[in-house]
């Protein structure tokens, strides 16, 4: 492989404890191997409930590794804890799905963006030369330093939540399905916003989403998530355009597309489809 | 009223403060020959049994009531506090001890912890009142840890420890920040209680009688009674004023505090959706009456105007419509306005937008489930050729709709689990409905709702009948509330959103249903929607709508081939769809001063 690799994820098991007395854990992930190369993006494609959100937070440290390895440039960050997790938060960061609830309501935006600066010891006037950069790189207005996240709409403060993962200049960006709560013609704006950091910056995306077109948009690589395990993975076009995975199949076709004659072909294709998996099921 | 329990406490402190000074006398000095004396120019309260002056001792009283009922609440902070911090932040081991020490002190009576607090210790009231701390520190502790689970999961604290702040600044400036303000409420009684607990023990003579506190000064009041009941007014009078300011102050803080929450959130409403849970299709005519009222001004005429020649075969028609909420200045704030368009029988209309569009306001307006708050400022809507909002009214005619609503229109929502009551069965849910609209009897209900969650392809409807909403899955929710929507064959169905919450797998099957649905009952369908792949599966002709206006309307292939309006057009180029992968989607933005996100706050 040309590019070095940036983290690279080995057989990782998630158990969380099962609810009530004696009660069995639940597996979220399953014998899961993921690889991403500097400054490339792996789109993580799943439904609800198969595992990707648990993938992205296990590499953050916010879930429980029962199994495997986690490494990031080397080193295995799986069990990392404290210090080790807070030095480590200069090459990882985060952008999360509901711009709602990951800004603190009551705090500036300018406080929110410096937070990350501080806790890494930067000065109050370092700190805020940074952050007029980085509202600059996400095309916010300079006076949003003193509002609160309540001013301002969806897609803004997606942006707000992008410059504080961008503060610390990061080598991974985790994002945890990062436009699905926007609005069409905002996703759009957002995916360019993500595009073009990649392009300035050289950051790395775990970009995870439920759908499929923003994945094969946004990624070099895609793995496809099924109940806790990967089913395919592979270069995104190929994956995503004529997958080999029955279930990757299966999401493709399940996909509309926004033209009356092709949707009703995908439709028959998917009929087909799963009439095909139901002879062979019974067989 | 919260400023007047301030003045007062302030004034209380104050005197307090500067009790050496405004004080003429010690508060034990005795002058044994003026005993039982009334006000003179001297002692201007008169003087108690022992011939010491009452308002000195009022004075100094005040110090040592206030000082040690604050020390009470001191305590119980210091104790309270950090404990439900630490159980409710990181749980486990120490939450379980700590939650197990709060129910054990709670559980011992105080009245007799505190006499034996005192036998052991002698009568000081700075002891009695750090034992009553420690016995009230549950109080603190439970409301903090349940304020620190809320916030627990928030995603904002995940950032923040993605962002390598610690544990100890995370709970100090994200976590402590949402248990301040019901601190200060709880304060404030605590203060109350202190104080009262505190003067009933020395109203009982367990007080220490070489200190003056406003409950020894009311203890021998009472033993003088007779002789001077004035004694036992003027502590009773400063016990009374404080008590009343503490609780005042307490609960004008927390009404300050809902307010402000309550003027956010209407704010945040005004584009949401009105309640309509608890309804399946057919349950919103049982409920009809309660999610609207009836506005009192302006009530529609007896007779309702005929509609337009010439209209009359259009299954809904919708003229010129305006929607507005009135706003606290006075004005009306238009989210639907100058809106048109009609629904055939057999058709399905797309109804397209962004967020703050108005097309969920819009659908709501023709299912009659407006928020109260909402007026139509404009326009009619007609449904099978009479009006539902007659032109020049302001409302919506809810005994014409309650008519209609579920018997000729049903209804499937976005969010098939809220739409559910969790405590009761999926059965029962749709039974009761059918049994009031169509007065089925109980057992031939039953058998028409079996029929119908075999229709919309449940597999096993017996089992799905006797389940509650949280045994079946959402897709399967779906289905049972699409069922709800058919059960009294209606001519109409309206769906906002009804596949947004859904996996993409199971869309498709939702789509499915509903077009092999509305094929075979030929009924006329509104679905409103953000998503063009789902208008290109089903819909015949489109609305698009922006910020609450119409836009283009069309039949499905010219809208989505070829788009004329800008708006349109960027929205279908904003489709990913067959884009070039990594490209960029849109021009470059260039930073302006103000927004530039056009889309409204949610």
């Amino acid at each position: 492989m040309s590019i070095q690799t940036l983290l690279q994820v080995n057989d990782l098991v998630v158990d969380y404890p099962g609810k009530g007395f004696r009660a069995a854990p639940f597996r979220a992930l399953d014998g899961v191997s993921i690889e991403i190369g500097a400054g490339e993006t792996l789109g993580l494609v799943g439904e609800s409930g198969s595992g990707k959100t648990t993938l992205g937070r296990a590499i953050l440290g916010l879930a429980p590794v029962t199994k495997g390895r986690i490494q990031f440039e080397g080193e295995d960050i799986g069990s990392a804890s404290g210090k080790k997790r807070r030095s480590l938060s200069k090459d990882i960061q985060v952008v999360f799905q509901d711009p709602y609830t990951s800004l603190n309501p009551s705090m500036e935006v300018g406080d929110i963006l410096a937070e990350p600066l501080i806790v890494q010891g930067r000065s109050r006037i370092e700190a805020r030369a940074r952050i007029v950069e980085l509202l600059e790189q996400v095309a916010l207005p300079k006076d949003a330093l003193h509002r609160l996240p309540r001013d301002f709409s969806g897609g803004q403060r997606q942006r707000i939540a992008i410059a504080r993962a961008l503060a610390l200049s990061p080598k991974l960006i985790v994002c945890d399905e990062p436009v699905s709560a926007l609005d069409l013609s905002t996703q759009a704006r957002v995916l360019d916003l993500f595009l073009d950091i990649q392009q300035a910056t050289g950051v790395a995306y775990l970009f995870v989403s439920h759908d499929l077109d923003v994945v094969r948009h946004i990624s070099h690589r895609v793995a496809v998530m099924y109940r806790g395990e990967i089913v395919e993975q592979g270069d995104a076009l190929p994956v995503t355009t004529t997958p080999r995975h029955p279930y990757t199949r299966r999401l493709l076709l399940a996909s509309p597309v926004p033209d009356p004659d092709r949707q009703a072909s995908r439709r028959a294709e998917r009929k087909a489809l799963a009439t095909a998996e139901a002879t062979t099921a019974t067989l | 009223m919260g400023i007047l329990s301030i003045g007062v406490l302030a004034v209380i402190v104050l005197l307090a403060l500067l009790a050496p000074v405004l004080a003429p006398f010690d508060e034990n000095f005795a002058n044994i020959g003026k005993t039982l004396s009334s006000a003179d120019g001297v002692n201007i309260l008169g003087t108690d049994g022992a011939g010491r002056d009452v308002w000195s001792r009022l004075l100094y009283g005040a110090q040592l009531t206030l000082s040690s009922a604050l020390l009470c609440a001191v305590v119980a902070i210091a104790i309270g506090l950090p404990s439900g911090l630490i159980a409710g932040y990181y749980g486990g081991t120490f939450d379980t001890m700590s939650n197990w020490t709060a129910s054990v002190l709670m559980s011992l009576p105080g009245l007799i912890v505190l006499l034996v607090v005192r036998a052991a210790f002698g009568p000081s009231v700075w002891i009695a009142m750090i034992a009553f701390g420690i016995l009230i520190s549950p109080s603190y502790f439970r409301l903090t840890r349940s304020a620190v689970q809320a916030v627990r999961d928030e995603l904002y604290v995940d950032a923040a420890r993605v962002s390598g702040v610690s544990d100890r600044s995370i709970i100090g400036r994200h976590v402590f920040s949402v248990v301040r303000a019901p601190i200060i409420i709880q304060t404030a009684a605590v203060c109350g209680v202190a104080i009262a607990v505190q003067s009933g023990l020395e109203f009982l003579g367990l007080g220490d009688p070489s200190k003056a506190t406003w409950g020894v000064m009311l203890s021998e009041g009472f033993r003088n009674i007779y002789l001077t009941p004035s004694l036992l007014l003027w502590p009773s009078l400063a016990i009374g004023l404080t008590i009343g300011a503490l609780v005042l102050l307490g609960n004008a803080v927390r009404d300050a505090l809902e307010d402000q929450e309550k003027t956010r959130r209407v704010k945040l409403a005004t584009t949401g959706d009105p309640a309509t849970t608890g309804a399946i299709g057919a349950t919103s005519v049982g409920t009809s009456a309660s999610p609207v009222k009836v506005p009192k001004a302006r009530r529609t005429p007896k007779s309702i105007p005929p509609v337009e020649a010439g209209t009359e075969h259009h299954l809904v028609k919708v003229s010129h419509l305006g929607i507005g909420y009135p706003q606290a200045d006075g004005s009306i704030k238009k989210v639907v306005d100058d809106v048109s368009f009609h629904v055939d029988r057999g058709e399905i209309l797309g109804v397209v937008g962004e967020s703050g569009s108005g097309k969920s306001q819009t659908a709501f307006s023709v299912l009659g489930l407006l928020p109260d708050t909402a007026r139509i400022v404009a326009g009619s809507i007609q449904f099978d050729g009479s009006y539902t909002v007659p032109p020049a009214s302001d409302h919506v005619d809810q005994r014409q709709l309650a008519a209609l609503r579920g018997k000729r229109i049903g209804y499937i929502p976005q969010e098939p689990m809220s739409n559910l009551d969790p405590a009761f069965t999926i059965g029962y849910q749709l039974v009761t409905p059918m049994r009031r609209v169509l007065g089925l009897s109980k057992r031939a209900a039953k058998d028409r709702a079996l029929k119908l969650l075999a229709d919309v392809g449940i597999p096993n409807p017996a089992r799905t009948f006797a389940a509650y909403p949280h045994q079946v899955s959402g897709g399967m929710a779906q289905r049972v509330l699409i069922a709800g929507a058919i059960s009294c064959d209606p001519d109409l169905i309206i769906a906002d959103e009804p596949t947004t919450a859904l996996d993409v797998t199971i869309q498709a099957e939702v789509l499915d249903l509903i077009r092999e649905l509305q094929q075979r009952l030929e009924v006329g369908v509104l679905l409103v929607t953000h998503n063009f792949g789902v208008v290109a599966d089903l819909c015949d002709r489109v609305v698009v709508m922006q910020d609450g206006r119409v836009v283009e309307e069309g039949p499905v292939r010219q809208i989505l081939r070829s788009p004329q309006h800008p708006y349109t057009q960027m929205l279908l180029s904003a489709m990913l769809e067959g884009k070039e992968p990594l490209s960029r989607l849109s021009a470059p933005i260039v930073p302006t001063a103000h927004a530039n996100d056009q889309e409204v706050t949610r």
